[in-house]
């Protein structure tokens, strides 16, 4: 049963007053600063080296604090930020095409579907210029032009454009960047940084965070670190579907671990599915990869019109490029005509599941669609798709054995960011003073859809230019207290609480592997709670999840020793806080009576399928406190809309 | 269509730093060919938990050949056979049914077995902290376009960017030297124009932090570039010599 309580709602989230436009400028002007003396005796923990975390850690060390990073990777330049492909945004103009930072934030707060906080937003696209500048001066080789000026790409969903990238790798190059920033403060000693360390609790004494209790994934030892702040950017939590475009090894445990010590959980239900990755098959299947967006322009999706065809070309008794075109359904086509193949993620995600569900998925085993380059290789020729593409069909082909020039791809959506996580103020601080949360950990920027070439975007924003200046008008009031005592009884509680954790789970001693589990709850989360959701189903999965929490008690194997490198440990610590996660994201799912983003309810859409905001009821950030019991209570943020007005969404 | 084949494995187990190590010999049946190299790993270490046994233990993270936590020498060659391929990218097709595949760690002094396949690779974040950087503050910086850089030399300064720092070179170097790897980060930065003000100190420091690690000398076997799953070239190689010797040369005005 699904259960929930409504409790105070959140009037304070420091958005300073006067204009949009002034409002960062303003704060900056006035928040409070700490000398460079005092600065020397506080200390700030990071936990995680994304984009987020790696460049606030140089910054903040930069000031002169000193600075504690803990990661679990064998190198902050591991974090899953490496991966991101297209681009970042960033209202330069640059291309004299008419962009601006009002035209940055409009097309962001409406790609969110109006469930976002228009002062972050605005102070987003404020800042974005600024990361652009940082990024070059610490040698990010962005594309250029002849010229030897920076080149920009276009991106789904906006007009101009604005989209800076380094070929298929700007988040590599991003996050290297941000790396090498921090490793020069590591070199010059205000920067110490702890490789396999895995933080599994927050420490607060009188209310405030005052540390981490962190284990050394190697050794298997529990330490404790004191800071004066925490600031937690361990990024976002689409491994919950155990299938994802998300690195192996990203996980909920800081965020959830926070949340469990009182720090609110906003929009957990607000997830983005991308619809072109390369399906699951098989039960060995480890993740998804992501094939990008552009791929759209050019590519067009489709399956057989009849289900004979669909079954010999399943059981390969007939080749794709065999099925004349009258037999063919060019699905978005026929379904959005005025949009066609480039409708947006969530519309694209929803018409391919659409059409798998109805029987027509074009391989055996699992869901895929064909993605097919046929006809824009005639048109356009050989040279003209391997010029725009070509990185990404060799990539196909070395996965998949196939060659895009050859047959269509296969490919099928997968989960690939979360809006929602930790609710912060304007100031980027939980509701626990003292703790702080950047990048795609944090709730605040992407409202209910994130926009292509944001998601770096955030990160950068956060780390280099916001969480600097916003920490400092916290430390101010921090400058006479001592660093933390770790001896202190708050870190002794939650040690023992930690240890005791660990072990009770240790000890189950089950038959089930801890994978084998999260497949089957990953699944259940897909398919209640993945790309389109009803209040019957969510109500049965909450149930199903209920089910699973109780099996993983009863019968989860973990191998090994405690004391020593052992990743099933591991897994099954995350594991069980993704479960819990999950019971949050039913509920907040099922409370949300609306559609809007990448959260589709199919009781609420407009005749022509589209989905329907119910802006009277639902215009509110949903942050959820734990309880410790399975009623969560809820606190709603109002969303008030000062710059623009929401307005309906359509693409036909 | 996919079909399944069998497999003898040699997996190198070692229960941390101080244990001797050796090979252990797995069987495992109907792997299917559509398969990466990890999860038939994944699927021996479900079969291993299933047993009762320690799973093995190996780095990896985002499987999509960018974020170089894995490694593995498969049959003799880091990241296996494949060129320009890492560990994650490498699929069950490509090897024979009945087929013995040796697995190992990434074997160098200044890289220590840390668990069965899991190597100490801090040494480059060591390199790296010594002058892999730009010293450039937050704040406000010039406007990007500031600094033109010739797209030719851009691209250039990419080629060496690229390098994801898995240490393939080093575990393919008869002489396990990092030199390819301190080429590409010497390279990307020194090319640029904003590289500049630090170019001879950068070179001399991370040379010596490089030494330091217990890294081997270059005898330009060219394995390294082979190996590399972003297929660094040799170029770089000998752009790292000429930018040490050139810092040589005028240590004495740049030295801080």
């Amino acid at each position: 049963m699904i259960k929930f309580r409504e409790g105070t709602p959140i009037t304070e989230s420091a958005v300073p007053p006067g204009p949009m436009d002034r409002k960062w400028v303003d704060y900056r002007s006035k928040c409070r600063l700490v000398s460079p003396a005092n600065k020397q005796r506080l200390t700030v923990i990071v936990v995680g080296a994304g984009l987020a975390g790696a460049s606030a850690a140089a910054t903040l060390a930069q000031l002169g604090y000193n600075v504690k990073v803990f990661v679990y990777h064998d190198s902050p330049r591991r974090a899953h930020s490496i991966a991101a492909q297209g681009g970042i945004n960033a209202a330069k103009n640059y291309q004299g095409d008419g962009d601006s930072i009002y035209r940055l934030f409009y097309d962001t707060i409406k790609g969110g579907d109006y469930r976002s906080r228009e002062a972050n937003v605005w102070r987003l696209a404020e800042v974005s210029a600024n990361i652009i500048d940082q990024s070059v001066a610490l040698g990010v080789p962005f594309a250029r032009e002849y010229g030897g000026l920076l080149a920009n790409r276009s991106f789904g969903g906006v007009q101009v454009q604005r989209t800076f990238y380094a070929r298929g790798q700007t988040g590599q190059q991003l996050l290297l960047g941000a790396y090498s920033a921090m490793m020069r403060w590591v070199d010059r000693k205000k920067i110490e940084y702890f490789p396999y360390h895995e933080m599994l609790d927050v420490v607060l004494i009188d209310g405030k965070a005052r540390g981490v209790i962190v284990r050394n994934l190697l050794t298997g030892e529990l330490k404790r670190y004191s800071g004066h702040a925490v600031v937690l950017a361990t990024g976002g939590y689409s491994n919950v579907f155990y299938l994802s475009t998300n690195a192996m090894n990203s996980n909920v445990t800081a965020a959830w671990r926070a949340h469990k010590r009182g720090a609110y959980f906003a929009n957990p239900a607000f997830t983005q599915i991308h619809p072109t990755c390369l399906p699951a098959e098989g039960k060995y299947q480890s993740k998804l990869t992501l094939m990008s967006e552009s791929l759209r322009n050019d590519g067009r999706v489709w399956v057989p019109k009849e289900e004979a065809d669909v079954e010999r070309v399943r059981s390969g008794r007939i080749k794709p490029a065999d099925i004349p075109e009258e037999k063919r359904d060019y699905f978005l086509e026929r379904m959005y005509p005025a949009f066609g193949n480039l409708v947006p993620r969530d519309v694209a995600a929803r018409a391919i599941k659409k059409m798998c569900d109805a029987g027509f998925s074009v391989i055996p085993e699992g869901d895929a669609v064909f993605l097919d380059f046929k006809d824009a290789i005639a048109r356009l020729g050989r040279d003209v798709i391997d010029q725009r593409y070509g990185n990404l069909f060799e990539m196909y082909e070395k996965i998949t054995g196939e060659s895009p020039w050859d047959t269509p791809m296969k490919i099928y959506p997968a989960p690939h960011y979360t809006m929602g996580g930790l609710w912060v103020d304007y100031k980027l601080q939980t509701n626990v003073p003292g703790l702080f949360a950047i990048g795609e950990c944090n709730f605040s920027d992407h409202g209910a859809n994130r926009l292509g070439a944001s998601a770096l975007m955030q990160g950068l924003a956060d780390g280099y230019f916001v969480l600097p200046y916003t920490i400092g008008d916290y430390l101010a009031d921090e400058i006479r207290t001592p660093l933390p005592d770790t001896q202190a009884p708050a870190f002794d509680q939650a040690e023992k609480e930690v240890r005791s954790l660990m072990e009770k789970i240790y000890q189950i001693g089950g038959n089930t592997s801890v994978d084998e589990l999260h497949r089957t709850f990953g699944r259940i989360m897909w398919d209640y709670c993945g790309i389109s959701r009803t209040a019957e189903g969510l109500q049965k999965a909450y149930g199903m999840v209920c089910d699973i929490e109780e099996r993983f008690w009863k019968d989860v194997k973990v191998p090994g020793k405690l004391d020593e490198k052992n990743s099933e440990l591991e897994k099954a610590q995350r594991l069980l806080d993704f479960i819990q996660l999950g019971k949050l994201m039913i509920i907040d799912a099922f409370h949300r009576n609306e559609s809007c983003g990448g959260h589709f309810r199919e009781e609420y859409q407009t005749p022509e399928g589209e989905p329907l905001r119910n802006d009277e009821e639902y215009a509110y950030a949903a942050a959820w406190e734990y309880t410790g019991t399975d009623e969560p209570v809820l606190h709603k943020e109002p969303l008030q809309f000062e710059v623009v007005k929401p307005s309906v969404r359509s693409y036909k | 269509m996919s079909k399944t084949i069998n497999l003898t494995l040699k997996v190198w187990r070692q229960s941390g730093p101080n244990d001797k190590g050796g090979f252990e010999t797995y069987s495992l049946q109907n792997v299917s060919t559509r398969m990466s190299f990890l999860e038939m790993l994944d699927v021996l270490n479900q079969q291993l938990i299933a047993e009762g046994k320690r799973p093995v233990e190996f780095e990896h993270d985002c499987r999509e050949g960018i974020c170089g936590a894995c490694s593995l020498v498969i049959n003799g060659r880091p990241h296996g056979p494949n060129y320009r391929t890492t560990t994650c990218q490498l699929h069950m097709r490509h090897f024979k049914d009945g087929e013995t595949i040796y697995i190992e760690p990434f074997r160098a002094d200044a890289f220590p077995v840390v668990k069965d396949l899991i190597v100490d690779r801090s040494a480059f974040d060591r390199i790296m902290a010594a002058g892999g950087y730009i010293s450039v503050n937050t704040g406000s910086p010039q406007d990007a376009n500031n600094i033109p850089v010739p797209k030719p030399k851009a691209d250039k300064a990419f080629d060496a960017a690229e390098c994801i720092g898995c240490g393939a070179c080093v575990a393919a170097c008869p002489n396990a030297s990092a030199m390819l790897f301190v080429a590409a980060k010497v390279s990307h930065l020194s090319l640029l124009p904003q590289g500049e003000p630090e170019r001879e100190r950068r070179v001399r420091r991370m040379i010596e932090a490089m030494d330091a690690e217990g890294f081997g000398h270059c005898t330009n076997t060219g394995a390294c570039s082979i190996e590399c799953p972003k297929a660094i070239p040799q170029e770089f190689i000998n752009r790292l010599n000429r930018e040490f010797l050139r810092a040589s040369f005028i240590t004495e005005i740049t030295d801080d």
